[in-house]
């Protein structure tokens, strides 16, 4: 029994991400099932899914493209649920903070270098979301409002502002039958990651999720955000500004959907229109709910759901299946991965019988009884 | 369709995470045609329009025919293109959504001259790339003879328009059913309700059930999907008219006919210049006389007299010679709309944006 101390410490170093591969698995599983009963070859489409997200290199760069502004809308859930607020509005921060950066982009001079208005657009777009999620977390803490049904709310409200505005006032009279904002200059286009076919969007989206995990991990005003998330009441009773706190944390959620705004308006469709509203923001909820909230697993997760997406694309035109088909997919997958969390509290018990395993045979301990 | 060596091939692509050749696994033809939809394939209107012509070519010999559908107007159409060019060997897109064209079509074909696109909308432009064909079709002229329809149909003379945004092409086309109905009987009005987007099935209902309500008796649209509108007209006994596809099988008893698009004319011509390499043209526009639309059969509710009228009618835009817009013609808030003496021919440029409602139309833009 002390033969092999090893076995039970990779156990315990693999445990946190049990219930993720179990779900994995428990997904395939059960897609091939639906396949198969739909008369459909299982084995083929598993492998296509596999090629179609991750099989090529042209295969990944469409995961990527897909995967970047999901990183930036998930953390507009990811930042407010460490207060303990469930914000699912960030549909609407995306749509107002393309907006405001395509305003942006259009009134400022065009002689202006790129690398001066670019950021005033990225910073344009990040003030519209900040501000409309911002307004969710300030009638949450300062007149109970419930902030699940006002940002969603607040996304329609903004979602209609968005198209009066492209449809009225902020229209380009040229774009007659797909009513737009005037085109961004292209001197302010975001252009492609060196030697990829992906835009910087993702090489932010990535930086954004990495910061905002130092700064709910490594940080007090994070710690202090978990705190106020964790119990409200202690925090408040420790002298925690846990109002303040929870403005700002959706506050920062809705700039980072804004931020997607701005992307999808600079990198993507050269102007403001109704193309931007594509559910980017709808996707984020499920992304930031499948990493638990976590912005590190974000990356991950997102990656998952643009890989699912890319995949899709080759199911259909490889076998013919439905595109409803990849919605079957996604919802097995989130399903799974939210039934699976349910072992958290048996891996628990896991964890310390294994901590208690490997200690049992850890050569320190031998060397100890020996002296 | 992928045997088990190409499986194992696939499989261990996968396992290496390399990038192998998808087209092996196809046998060889001549012309690969990738479609792509923005909405569902079956959807009794726009998107069904298209895979109807989608489903015509792939009958033709040496076309094989690879599609995709709900494809949105991200980066998500753009890599669909690519893919189709770089895994499927496609040399011919059929990007169909109008909202395509910029910039992702634009993008695409200037990134692949050699592959031959085709987007509907008639929105190329001199200094685009040459290699996009854009085809359209005066869809109006079919709404004006579902307007000549409904009129003789209509006892409330009152008539529903159920319309997604207050942009010229949906203007036009409630302005010619408009005007067709009021060829029967001057009288006659429309009463419009905006949804404000191409694809709202909720809103699309309550303003169905809100025009029949105020006693409208026949109801049309243009929306993506008409299937709502006229389940809607048929559920409260309504009479329709039909958009994009036909929706005959939807409303037996009421639907009287429809304004179709018949896409099998340009996917057709499109596809042969591609197989014969020869160059394709830039701007591909019809109406009734070049194929490019076409009426859904008449309903059971259509009277002689109607068919004979609109049959007349047709047959006199099928020859070129009959005129919608002319003056005079005053818009719904008494302003003059067209000035007496000027008539627009269905190519007049003038009429891509209008932007008013004719008299007789009830509602603003």
């Amino acid at each position: 029994m002390r033969s092999y101390p090893l076995l039970p410490r990779v156990a315990l170093g693999a445990l946190p991400a049990l219930p993720t591969l179990c779900a994995l698995i428990g997904t395939l599983l059960l897609f091939s099932l639906f396949l198969l009963v739909q008369g459909q070859p299982a084995g083929d489409a598993l492998v296509l899914i596999g090629q179609g997200a991750f099989g090529s290199s042209f295969a990944w760069q469409s995961t990527l493209l897909r995967a970047a502004p999901l990183m930036l809308t998930a953390l507009c859930v990811a930042l407010p649920a460490q207060v303990g607020l469930i914000v699912i509005g960030g549909e609407g921060a995306l749509a107002l903070g393309g907006l405001a950066s395509a305003v942006v982009a259009t009134v400022v001079p065009a002689a202006m270098p790129w690398f001066i208005a670019a950021p005033l657009m990225a910073l344009a777009g990040m003030i519209a979301g900040g501000v409309w999620i911002g307004a969710v977390g300030a009638m949450r803490q300062l007149r109970g409002v419930n902030e699940t049904i006002s940002s969603l709310l607040m996304s329609y409200i903004a979602i209609a502002l968005f198209k009066h505005l492209v449809e009225g006032p902020l229209r380009d009279p040229a774009s007659l039958n797909k009513p737009s904002t005037p085109p961004v200059p292209d001197a302010f286009a975001v252009g492609s990651l060196p030697g990829l076919d992906v835009h910087w969007g993702l090489f932010w989206g990535a930086l954004a999720c990495v910061a905002a995990w130092v700064f709910v991990r490594h940080s007090t005003k994070g710690f202090a955000m978990r705190i106020a998330g964790g119990n409200n009441h202690a925090a408040k009773l420790v002298g925690l500004p846990v109002n303040k706190l929870a403005i700002a944390a959706c506050a920062m959620g809705g700039a980072a959907a804004g931020l997607a705004g701005m992307f999808e308006v600079a990198a993507v469709q050269g102007s403001a229109n109704a193309s931007l509203l594509a559910g980017y923001g709808y996707a984020g909820i499920l992304v930031a709910f499948a990493a638990r909230q976590n912005p590190l697993s974000i990356i991950l997760c997102a990656v998952l759901v643009g890989g699912i997406e890319a995949s899709g694309s080759l199911l259909q035109r490889r076998l013919g299946l439905p595109d409803a088909t990849t919605l079957v997919l996604q919802g097995l997958l989130f399903a799974n991965l939210l039934a699976w969390e349910a072992m958290g509290g048996r891996l628990e018990a896991w964890r310390i019988r294994l901590q208690a395993m490997s200690v049992a045979h850890s050569p320190v301990r031998l060397e100890g009884t020996h002296v | 369709m992928t045997n088990r060596r190409q499986f194992i091939k696939g499989a261990g692509a996968l396992a290496l995470g390399s990038a192998l050749p998808f087209d092996l696994a196809f046998g060889a033809s001549n012309l690969t045609v990738g479609v792509i939809y923005v909405g569902a394939k079956g959807d009794y209107g726009y998107n069904q329009a298209q895979a109807q012509a989608a489903a015509i070519i792939k009958k033709m010999p040496g076309v094989k025919v690879v599609e995709e559908e709900n494809v949105p107007e991200t980066v998500a159409v753009q890599k669909t293109m690519e893919a189709m060019i770089e895994q499927d060997g496609a040399t011919l897109i059929f990007a169909t959504s109008f909202g395509y064209f910029d910039p992702h079509v634009l993008k695409m074909a200037a990134k692949y001259p050699k592959v031959r696109f085709a987007h509907c909308g008639g929105l190329w432009k001199q200094g685009n790339p040459p290699n996009i064909a854009s085809y359209f079709g005066y869809i109006d002229e079919c709404q004006y003879l579902n307007g000549v329809v409904a009129g003789h149909a209509s006892k409330s003379k009152k008539l529903g328009f159920v319309a997604a945004k207050p942009i010229p092409q949906v203007l036009r086309n409630i302005n010619a059913f408009t005007l067709g109905a009021q060829s029967v009987d001057p009288s006659i009005t429309t009463h419009v309700i905006f949804t404000g987007d191409w694809s709202m099935p909720v809103k699309e209902a309550e303003a169905a059930n809100s025009l029949v309500d105020q006693g409208c008796d026949v109801l049309t649209c243009h929306v993506d999907g008409p299937k709502v509108v006229i389940e809607t007209a048929e559920k409260r006994g309504a009479m329709s008219c039909g958009y994009h596809a036909s929706q005959a099988a939807l409303a037996p008893k009421g639907y009287l006919t429809g304004a179709e698009w018949d896409w099998a004319t340009p996917f057709k011509e499109l596809v042969t210049d591609a197989q014969t390499a020869k160059p394709q043209p830039n701007i591909l526009r019809g109406g009734l006389r070049e194929g490019f639309v076409k009426m859904s059969p008449y309903g059971a509710k259509v009277t002689a007299d109607a068919k004979s009228n609109a049959d007349a009618i047709k047959s006199k835009m099928a020859a070129g010679d009959y005129v919608i817009f002319k003056g005079p013609m005053k818009d719904n808030k008494g302003g003059s709309a067209i000035a007496s003496g000027t008539a627009y021919a269905q190519t007049d440029i003038k009429l891509e944006s209008m932007n008013y409602l004719v008299a007789g139309v009830v509602g603003q833009i």
